[in-house]
């Protein structure tokens, strides 16, 4: 089981949950956040005063799978999130040591 | 006396400015359509404080101080209007010695609604309780105008103090002087000129021009905040932290419901529902828009991008600008005045607001001061017949003045932006520094850094 963290642009986040669930990904997190990266921030400015906003808001996604769908997913999020532009994001792996579903108990895998 | 205001008095060069005194021969009967002009425009000036201008402050703030803005608006207006009532009206508008009025309409004493006060034309008055509720709401703004100058860090309590004693000691003498006389009915010739003229405010009797409160309004209330901003000290982080405009659809809902009600402020200004006021109002849009254009390509070609806060500022310097000028310059003149009002606060919010030093939160000098000191001056060039303005009534021949001497104007006008930027100056700096040892001026450093909306009044404007 893998968990994959993905910061996208924002505006991409519809596609790339329509991709994620053609590919059978049962559930995602999603947060507002922000950063920055090679893109930078950019200025801002009121009347003689200039600000420098350095941080872009951005969109985390959290997607756990299991291994044999990780590489499919990260493809379909790749493909999905992807304007060529700078800016587009990253993606993260990660090893999950243990799942628990709480409504059941169920534990592994089968909790995804 | 100078043999140049000489000549100006015996040619009758002292024309209008807003306003006259009360007691005309208790035979006129106000007409209808002025009076109900009259009350149009009360209500269109009151719009501009409540909500224009506390919308217009309140989205330049930061979310944390927004409602302190606002409060600040509503109480200040309600204060100096119940001021006005009591002592306000009868020391700006009663015939005293050249500075100040008396004390004849105290508590609005002998004020009936068969009370009539003067306008600009003979034979012509409006009910005198109508011409004290729009002078009225004119000390209001001017005293809401102020708050822009220290947002975000002073004290509720040393701001209304402060206000009592700067519109007792600035704006009622001011206004006395810019503004009163006892109307024109009386000028038969150059001797009863002389002698109506003898009754009026030092600077309207030296022939100082200001249609609709350039001086009395703008001047006046720019520099009392510039004095505050250097009083008070810079906000903490200033220039170190962002300090964004929280919001700027509150911005530019405040500056057009400003320029709305400034039809009033500036056609209302003529005191009658007649051809100046149309002249006015038709000022009013041309300048405005001739400066937000001015401000707007200013910005996008030297800042980069035309932004909507440029606009807004724009449309407000473009009213100031035009105010002295209002009812004295002809519509091309109004869009000169305009234009240039608009470049002139690109730089006044820059490159000024550096030179100084200060922290004037929301440009009050680098916009009220600048356009409304260049709008003075200014309307002693365009108000030129040579240049389509009106010239000066002749309230002997009862026709404009053939003469008009554009150097002469201008002087005279820079000697009304002088002495209203050191009288206010002064009175600001002594009102300050009371305020400040009465009550204190400035609120502690953790109740700014959280936000005077919860610490000074006890409540948030929006949800986190």
């Amino acid at each position: 089981m893998k968990l994959i963290t993905a910061i996208i642009k924002n505006f991409k986040l519809d596609e790339v949950r329509t991709a994620l669930s053609g590919i059978g990904v049962s559930g995602v997190t999603v947060t507002e956040v922000k950063g920055f990266g090679r893109q930078k921030g950019h200025t801002e400015l009121y009347r003689g005063a200039e600000y420098s906003v350095d941080f872009l808001p951005k969109i985390k996604l959290e997607v756990a799978v299991s291994d044999d769908l990780v590489e499919t997913a990260i493809d379909a999020i790749e493909r999905s999130a992807r304007t060529g532009k700078i800016g587009d994001g990253k993606i993260f792996v990660a090893p999950i040591e243990h799942v628990v579903r709480i409504r059941t108990g169920e534990t592994g895998a089968s909790a995804l | 006396m100078s043999n140049t205001i000489k000549k100006l008095l015996a040619t009758g060069l002292l024309a209008a400015a807003t306003l006259p005194l009360t007691a005309v021969a208790a035979a006129l009967e106000p007409n209808k359509g002025d009076t109900t002009w009259m009350f149009i425009c009360t209500a269109l000036v009151m719009l501009m404080t409540l909500p224009g201008l506390a919308l217009f402050y309140g989205g330049l703030t930061r979310s944390k101080n927004v409602l302190s803005v606002l409060v600040q608006c509503m109480v200040v207006f309600s204060l100096i209007i119940v001021l006005w009532s009591i002592y306000g009206y009868s020391l700006a508008f009663t015939e005293g010695n050249a500075f100040i009025g008396k004390f004849d309409r105290l508590f609005l004493k002998g004020l009936t609604p068969e009370s009539v006060a003067a306008t600009f034309s003979k034979g012509v008055v409006i009910p005198e309780l109508i011409f004290m509720a729009f002078q009225g709401v004119f000390a209001t703004i001017t005293c809401c105008l102020i708050v822009g100058a220290f947002a975000e860090r002073a004290k509720f309590a040393g701001i209304l103090v402060f206000m009592v004693i700067w519109f007792t000691f600035s704006y009622l003498p001011i206004a006395h002087m810019v503004w009163s006389w006892p109307g024109p009915d009386d000028i038969k010739d150059a001797a009863s000129l002389e002698a109506v003229t003898a009754k009026a405010g030092w600077l309207f009797q030296k022939g100082v021009l200001d249609f609709a409160g350039g001086t009395v309004v703008h001047i006046n209330a720019a520099i009392a905040g510039l004095v505050g901003s250097f009083v008070i000290g810079k906000r903490i982080g200033f220039g170190k932290e962002p300090m964004k405009p929280h919001n700027m659809v509150h911005v530019m809902v405040g500056a057009s419901l400003l320029w709305f009600g400034w039809f009033g402020f500036n056609a209302g200004s003529a005191l009658e529902a007649n051809g100046t006021a149309a002249l006015a109002f038709a000022n009013t849009l041309l300048a405005t828009a001739a400066a937000v254009l001015g401000w707007t390509f200013a910005e996008w070609v030297l800042k980069g991008k035309p932004s909507l806060l440029g606009a807004a500022s724009g449309c407000v310097a473009g009213l100031v600008g035009i105010t002295p000028a209002a009812g004295f310059v002809g519509p091309m003149g109004a869009l000169a005045i305009g234009a240039a009002a608009g470049f002139a606060c690109v730089w006044g919010v820059s490159g000024l607001k550096r030179m100084f030093g200060s922290d004037d939160s929301l440009d009050v000098f680098g916009i009220h001061g600048v356009a409304g000191i260049l709008g003075a001056i200014l309307t002693g060039v365009f108000a030129a017949p040579a240049l389509g303005g009106t010239g000066i009534f002749d309230y002997i021949t009862n026709a404009a003045s053939p003469e008009y001497s554009i150097p002469g104007q201008v002087w005279l006008q820079a000697q009304g932006v002088l002495v209203t930027l050191v009288w206010s100056a002064v009175v600001a700096y002594i009102a300050f520094k009371i305020a400040d040892m009465l009550f204190g001026i400035r609120v502690p450093e953790d109740q700014e850094r959280e936000g005077l909306d919860i610490n000074s009044h006890g409540e948030s404007a929006y949800e986190n």
